[in-house]
């Protein structure tokens, strides 16, 4: 078997550590977030919701819980996104030249580069759940070992397979693009529906039709169900909403985001074999 | 037609398509017509074949800065799935080949430009390619830094390796070539061993400046032994078919008993630059579409 995608993830988690400030800001940066926004949001509306009816029965989640679902969701999101900018770097400075005319396969450069930007994910998922923990997020209440194991691996499943997906999406459009600037400003453009049309800082529930039925096909929707129901659990309020997951819905999550990371593969496919780098 | 081990050395203006050519045969661009065969695969159907079998040096640095000089050979050695032990043994010989054993933990970009090129050029030898592409390798180096890369160069060649250059360094293109072609429009104007190319234009050349340069022109054009006469500013070149040093006597005795005066002499063995030059029909910067025409109907006549 050819494993040249392993040398492009060697190369590309290489880089990662050795640049100390980008590693040390991708890794406290998402923390931040959940520390001020989180906080600052949580006290907010926790006050705001504090009149509502407590539904009887149900675990009762605060704010700064339910988003540090969305948080984790929002930073696999934005790193993922970015993730390809080392491809349009390369083929700028011709260093992409060397790997082209080489015997790898493109194919393993998609791969080797969805690899490494999907480790980034998992390190920075884990350093956002670790570091929620200390700030107070309910998750895991109540788990034995083997349910947080379980929960766990869930939820890296579902963080794994929705950074591929955006990983080679912004893999296809870093090879398409001829400036960084131009990178940056597609790929601005496109966190923002991304980001707002998901139910990850706030329920999605009594959106408009339009921008419900956006969020119903918006990935980011299905990866914070996927977060949600392996951390918090399967029946609990937010924000005085009920929410339930079946497993089927779950699964359907899940289903969602490998259609998604699978066309995205084949769009990014598509993209490399169109690339000239002379 | 390069002939397996020899240094090919490929000549042109800007512009000539140099690197175009050089793309298309290492598969970075494909080939719009007509076909070319690497090692025995064709450019067309079998481009990973190709890939296995080259190495290349690029006419601009493409070193990661950011990597350091053992990573970026490792790096490579990986990208054509060299076995862990052949790739660390390889490594180690050509950091000692190249001389930067002292730098292996160095990051590309605390090199200096001979040491970068260097690396890329121990590179392009990591996988034992038939064919090494280098294009323009000596670019920007001080002379003792080309002189040490000449080397590495006829060392790799000697061991096998056939060399595909392109330089605009004429006098690089001499000393290390088996053989040379000047292409210029994208067409091969003409190709041969440097002592040809240079024979072919005439042996010798004489650079005169006198008190009447177009009297001179007059009375050396009757010698059977000049084969032609060139106008410069100042002065005239005669090209002669024979060896110079024993005609230059007879030729100031002619000017001078043809009153004409010899303020400057200077004999010239030929250079590649000349033989460049003669072809091209132009400096190297001329970019006139008028005489570009004359080269194309040179290069139908032959």
């Amino acid at each position: 078997m050819n494993t040249g995608f392993l040398t492009i993830y060697w190369r590309d988690m290489l880089r990662f550590v050795r640049f100390r400030t980008l590693l040390f800001a991708s890794l406290v940066q998402p923390a931040l977030w959940l520390a001020f926004f989180g906080i600052a949001m949580s006290n907010n509306f926790d006050r705001l919701t504090a009149t509502l009816p407590v539904l009887p029965g149900i675990r009762a989640v605060d704010y700064l819980t339910f988003i540090g679902a969305g948080v984790i969701a929002m930073t696999t999101l934005f790193t993922s996104l970015f993730g390809g900018t080392v491809l349009l770097f390369d083929k700028n400075w011709g260093l992409m030249r060397e790997t082209l005319s080489s015997p790898i396969p493109r194919i393993h450069i998609i791969i080797g580069i969805g690899l490494s930007g999907m480790t980034k994910s998992f390190i920075q998922a884990s350093v956002i759940l670790g570091f929620g923990l200390l700030l107070g997020v309910q998750f895991f209440e109540g788990y034995s070992l083997m349910q947080l194991l379980v929960s766990l691996l869930g939820i890296m499943l579902f963080v794994g397979v929705f950074s591929l997906g955006f990983l080679f999406l912004s893999a296809a459009i870093a090879i398409s693009m001829e400036s960084p600037e131009g990178m940056q400003a597609v790929i601005t453009l496109l966190t923002m529906p991304f980001f707002f049309t998901s139910n990850a800082l706030y329920p999605v529930s009594s959106f408009p039709p339009l921008l419900r039925a956006l969020s119903t096909i918006n990935p980011l929707t299905h990866l914070v169900n996927g977060i949600r129901y392996f951390a918090i659990g399967n029946d609990f309020s937010a924000i005085g909403i009920h929410y339930v997951y079946t497993q089927s819905e779950i699964l359907v999550s899940f289903l969602a985001l490998l259609a998604f990371a699978g066309i995205m593969f084949l769009i990014a496919r598509w993209r490399f074999s169109k690339v000239t780098v002379t | 037609m390069v002939i397996e081990g020899e240094i090919f050395s490929f000549l042109g203006p800007n512009g000539a398509g140099k690197s175009t050519v050089i793309n298309i045969l290492t598969t970075l661009l494909p080939i719009q017509k007509g076909s070319a065969r690497i090692a025995g695969f064709d450019v067309k159907t079998d481009p990973e074949k190709i890939r296995e079998s080259i190495g290349i040096v690029f006419q601009e640095l493409t070193l990661d800065r950011d990597m350091t000089v053992r990573e970026i050979l490792e790096y490579h050695g990986r990208l054509y799935s060299m076995p862990k032990t052949e790739r660390q043994e390889r490594i180690e010989e050509l950091m000692k080949l190249v001389e930067l054993e002292g730098k292996r933990d160095t990051l590309t970009k605390h090199l200096s430009g001979g040491m970068k090129r260097r690396l890329e050029i121990a590179r392009g030898l990591m996988t034992r390619p038939k064919v090494l592409f280098m294009d323009e390798p000596t670019i920007g180096l001080d002379p003792q830094t080309r002189i040490r890369i000449w080397d590495y160069m006829r060392d790799i060649n000697k061991q096998g390796t056939t060399i595909f250059l392109t330089t605009h360094y004429m006098d690089e293109a001499d000393q290390l070539s088996d053989r040379i072609s000047i292409i210029d429009h994208g067409e091969i104007i003409v190709t041969g061993k440097p002592w040809e190319l240079k024979n072919a234009l005439g042996e010798d050349l004489i650079y005169l400046e006198t008190s009447d340069n177009a009297a001179a022109s007059g009375l050396l054009k009757e010698l059977s032994s000049v084969r032609g006469i060139r106008e410069k500013t100042k002065g005239i070149v005669v090209m002669v078919n024979v060896d110079g040093t024993y005609l230059l006597p007879e030729i100031m005795d002619i000017l001078r008993n043809g009153g004409v005066r010899v303020k400057a002499v200077n004999l010239k063995k030929p250079s590649m630059d000349d033989v460049f030059v003669h072809y091209t029909g132009r400096e190297l910067r001329d970019e006139g579409a008028e005489k570009g025409s004359v080269a194309i109907m040179r290069a139908g006549r032959r």
